[in-house]
């Protein structure tokens, strides 16, 4: 797929404050990418500085090729979905949508025909002639949409925009902007803090973290390996071992950790590490067995239970190593049946070597 | 409010009531009694009243003195509203939009004005202005005018732009709106009510005022210099009829301003 928008060693700086550190990616035409990671990670900078409202201190953004920088906002195609949605107030629903139209110096009677398609595509046409201020939040949210789609542009920028909603009507709206993004074939850029809203909408995320990238790929990827011990931790999903390499080869690592030793096989892994460094593994909570006695063979830590915790149909169990290191491990309640799991109970986790995972350590 | 009544004292209640009537009563009274001896037939302000009467606005409409006065006040207010609400709207959208070195000591001069002592500023005004050839003239009125009224409309148009969401003009350009066309589309539209506000404002503060004109404005008296004119002359009940006549002018301003005002800071 050929690249609709590349980012070549883009820096951001605010006075001694780096917001963005050399950034390299791209954006293939058509894909919903989310970029993802904390506040102050950079990723609002990014995707400001791809609509043209700040300005990159180093290096080139391009949007099919051509580079955007020279360009002033309102000569991007770049609209975009704001966190607050910036709808505007003194202007009704069918107004506020055509308002890029108007501004392009499209004719009343074009512009109010493009405006309504919109509207009705969004489900809002009803309400085309209500004030603002009279609608729900995700009535305001399909307006919003509504308003930046109606310039049919290639590109649309969305800034955490379902953060003001609640639980319910933010997953609903995840599946309309799934459905819409698939159906229009529209570049869509989402910036998010939730996992949950990257992993569920994005064909590829991108996470960031102190203004750098710490992994692109597809939410299978990242989740199934993180890269770096950063995505780890903050996914969230992992049990993560830092400690000493032993042993090293093509075929495995085993590294020493103060919780005992645990081990990889048959990993891919670029470069495998040298013996005396430090390494770190992951391995799933969902690839983590919780038994009585330990397995034959590697990968067996004592714990102890510390806290269970269930949702719907797993349960989470949250155990303490004697190191007094927290793991988890996430089961169905039929795998964990007839498994003792009162608090205080001395158990052994484990996991199948082919499930441990080398992560970079930065 | 409280809902409810068992959260409140009666006698606090009560207290507070008659403080708000008297309080009323004390700054009306004065401009109330001016305006039912406008009506009264006596030469002197006396009670039992006289007859009801429009002899003094008679009196009053037939002056030449007086509708010149008029004529120069209306005039002067119009344009001093229009200019001094165009640079208030500036200085407001300059503080609202940039961020630049010195931009506390910009507001703080902005806002200055009104506090200088008027008799002061009346006198440096006219020293300034009859060294430049601008003295004794409306323009000159005017130029003064314009000083101490800008600041007002700066300080209504502020209050509003501060109540819209800063991301509203980025959005607006975001859509293909250029810096002027946002401007046009977006900050007047939003601002307007304040503008108007402002307007109405600036041009009752005018209106309204006299020690600087009387310091400025010469041979081309307003209609407050004019009054001050009258009451050396003679203590004529023509005062109260004048008196009556700006003071619904000037209320009828101020209450539209505050209308327009209240109306938008609801959405």
């Amino acid at each position: 797929m050929e690249p609709l928008v590349s980012f070549e060693g883009v820096i951001k700086r605010y006075g001694d404050f780096v917001a963005v550190k050399k950034m390299d990616f791209t954006i293939r035409k058509g894909e919903f990418l989310a970029i993802m990671g904390s506040s102050g990670c950079g990723k609002t900078t990014t995707l400001r500085m791809l609509a043209g409202l700040d300005a990159p201190t180093e290096g080139v953004i391009r949007l099919s090729g051509q580079p955007i920088d020279h360009l002033p906002t309102w000569a991007r195609d770049t609209p975009m979905v704001w966190q607050s949605l910036a709808l505007f107030p003194f202007l009704n629903v069918r107004e506020n949508v055509e308002f890029a139209l108007k501004m392009r110096g499209m004719g009343r009677a074009a512009r109010r025909q493009k405006a309504e398609h919109w509207l009705d595509r969004m489900q809002i046409l009803e309400f085309a002639d209500r004030n603002i201020a009279q609608l729900s939040g995700g009535q305001r949210q399909r307006v919003a949409l509504a308003r930046s789609l109606v310039v049919e542009p290639q590109i649309l920028l969305l800034d955490e925009p379902l953060s003001a909603l609640d639980a319910a009507l933010k997953v609903r709206m995840q599946s309309v902007l799934k459905t819409l993004q698939r159906e229009t074939g529209i570049t869509f850029v989402y910036v998010t803090h939730s996992q949950s809203e990257a992993f569920s909408m994005a064909d590829r995320v991108v996470i960031m973290s102190r203004g750098q990238i710490e992994q692109i790929g597809t939410p299978q990827e990242i989740y199934g390996t993180p890269r770096t011990r950063f995505v780890a931790d903050f996914l969230g999903s992992s049990n993560i071992f830092t400690g000493t390499v032993r042993h090293s080869s093509a075929q495995g690592v085993e590294v020493e950790t103060p919780d005992g030793p645990v081990t990889l096989t048959g990993g891919a892994f670029a470069a495998p590490p040298k013996a005396g460094e430090t390494a770190t593994l992951t391995v799933l909570d969902t690839k983590t067995q919780l038994g009585l006695v330990p397995p034959g063979g590697a990968n067996a830590i004592r714990v102890r239970v510390i806290g269970e915790e269930f949702v719907g149909a797993t349960a989470t169990i949250y155990l303490e190593t004697a190191q007094g290191r927290e793991i988890r491990v996430q089961k169905s309640h039929d795998e964990l049946a007839g498994l003792p799991l009162g608090i205080g109970q001395e158990l052994f986790a484990h996991w199948s070597p082919t499930d441990s995972h080398l992560v970079a350590e930065a | 409010m409280s809902a409810n009544p068992a959260n409140r004292s009666r006698l606090v209640d009560l207290g507070l009531r008659a403080y708000v009537v008297l309080a009323f009563a004390f700054v009306f009274a004065p401009i109330a009694a001016s305006f039912v001896f406008s009506f009264n037939s006596d030469r002197f302000p006396s009670i039992p009243l006289g007859q009801m009467s429009l002899q003094w606005y008679q009196a009053v409409a037939s002056d030449p003195l007086v509708w010149e006065g008029l004529r120069n006040t209306l005039g002067i207010g119009v344009i001093v509203g229009l200019v001094s609400t165009a640079l208030g709207f500036g200085a407001a959208y300059t503080d609202f939009r940039f961020k630049f070195f010195g931009k506390q000591v910009y507001m703080a001069l902005a806002l200055l004005p009104p506090t200088i002592p008027v008799v002061i500023m009346g006198l440096a005004m006219l020293a300034y202005l009859s060294r430049i050839d601008l003295s004794g003239n409306a323009l000159s009125v005017i130029i003064a005018h314009v000083v101490i009224c800008a600041p007002f409309a700066m300080a209504i148009v502020r209050l509003r732009l501060s109540q819209m969401d800063a991301d509203l003009e980025a959005a607006a350009w975001n859509l293909g709106a250029s810096e002027w066309k946002a401007m046009a589309h977006v900050i007047v539209p939003f601002t307007l009510p304040a503008i108007l506000g402002a307007l109405f404002i600036t041009m009752a503060v005018s209106f309204d005022e006299f020690a600087i004109a009387w310091f400025v404005s010469g041979l081309n008296e307003t209609l407050p210099v004019k009054v001050l004119g009258f009451l050396q002359g003679q203590v004529s009940p023509r005062i109260n009829a004048i008196g009556t006549f700006v003071f619904v002018l000037s209320m009828g301003l101020v209450i539209g301003a505050q209308v327009l005002l209240s109306q938008k800071s609801k959405e």
